[in-house]
């Protein structure tokens, strides 16, 4: 992409300049669109649930934003001829009960048919253009929250390996499906800096996109990280896929680990997640009523992890 | 003679997912597993010592591994 020739526009507030969730364009002074699409192959057996997941995953980005999403349309890649028709209708089913529980409207979708199922989302959302949440904007001595445990791609390795428990299976989905919706009190205080949900780069590699982004460093205490319990066993087992491998070697340079950190913990911070939790840069005196106002709001698994340094070029310094 | 995987050629986790399926079936014994990188190597090692299984012997040739796992 770096080589095409893209414009660029006064109203452009969001473009691809940066590694950041969604392009965010200016309509009026009040009012700023947010635009973003994701969809992929299932990573759960159940039709629904992987609906869910998908949906929930792309509506994630126009909250990384700060915004909120307003309309929906499905993207569908569909074998017909080996995928019965009800599996299609369950994995929309569950896309749809996420769009609505997020309070946006599906409006339709298009649908090619391809060798391999996937499926997910086109979410557009709104934004107040002074209140775009981009990654870029933590500033020193700002606290880090996460806001949903980690582990979800190392038991999704341990499901496709046939040794995830019901329980791990069930706990990964409960995080997948769950949507990245702040409650609207917390960006109210103007104390939230910058937002961030962890994905396919793992905790480490998007909180070295939020470093980088905003010239900052991070300490992260690797004992405060909500963790998956599972995720914790099946890594010490050695389920750790390949992608993750991927993210801990490029973001090696940028991190300097306790020599005394559990490398099982060093995989879980690479591991990929899918929906994984939004990672908040919030101002020091805002951060207990902030981290308050996630629980109120039954994100209940919110947990300042770690905090930031001051200048520099991402930098991640990892306690145990 | 032990038995043996071959899992060169084969990325995460899949040389961990074939070890612990034979680890299992096994019991006890020896098995020699050949790997061709570090992390898989290193992955393979959890895996088998969480099911009770000790590396005896790890020859490197170039980027290649060939480990014994026993457990009596």
């Amino acid at each position: 992409m770096k080589t095409l020739p893209i414009q660029s526009h006064p109203d452009l507030l969001v473009g691809m300049e940066t590694a950041d969730d969604a392009g965010v364009f200016r309509l009026t002074p009040e009012i700023a669109l947010i635009q973003t699409l994701d969809f992929f192959t299932p990573i759960v057996n159940d039709p629904f649930t992987f609906g869910q997941i998908a949906a929930a995953n792309a509506l994630s980005d126009v909250y990384a934003m700060g915004g909120r999403p307003l309309t929906a349309m499905n993207i569908v890649c569909y074998p017909s001829r080996t995928v019965p028709r009800e599996v299609l209708q369950a994995i929309l089913a569950g896309g749809l009960d996420k769009i609505h529980e997020a309070g946006a409207l599906l409006l339709g979708g298009h649908s090619v048919d391809d060798t391999e199922l996937k499926y997910g989302l086109s979410v557009t959302g709104v934004v107040h253009p002074e209140r775009v949440l981009t990654n870029a904007g933590a500033q020193a001595g700002d606290i880090l929250i996460l806001t949903k445990p980690l582990g979800t791609g190392i038991i999704a390795t341990a499901m496709k390996g046939r040794l995830a428990t019901p329980a791990a299976a069930a706990a990964a989905a409960q995080v997948m499906t769950t949507l990245n919706r702040l409650p609207p009190e917390c960006l109210e205080g103007r104390g939230v800096h910058a937002v961030t949900d962890i994905t396919g780069f793992g905790l480490f590699g998007h909180a070295l996109e939020m470093a980088m982004g905003s010239r900052v460093k991070f300490t992260i205490y690797a004992h405060k990280v909500p963790v998956l319990t599972a995720a914790r066993e099946y890594a010490a087992m050695g389920l750790v896929p390949a992608g993750s491998l991927a993210n801990r070697n490029y973001c090696s340079k940028s991190l300097l680990l306790a020599s005394e950190l559990d490398p099982v913990l060093v995989n879980i911070f690479s591991d990929a997640q899918t929906n994984g939790g939004l990672l908040l840069a919030v101002a020091p005196a805002q951060a207990a009523l902030v981290l308050e106002q996630l629980h109120n709001a039954e994100i209940n698994a919110a947990t300042v992890i770690g905090e930031v340094r001051g200048t520099g070029t991402g930098q991640i310094l990892v306690k145990s | 003679m032990s038995d043996l995987i071959d899992a060169r050629g084969l990325s995460c986790p899949q040389p961990v997912l074939i070890t612990l399926e034979k680890l299992k079936s096994l019991d006890q014994g020896e098995l020699v597993v050949l790997l061709d990188t570090d992390t898989s190597k290193e992955n393979v090692i959890r895996a088998a010592s969480s099911l009770g299984w000790q590396v005896k012997d790890v020859a490197a040739t170039g980027v290649e591994y060939r480990l014994i796992l026993e457990k009596a």
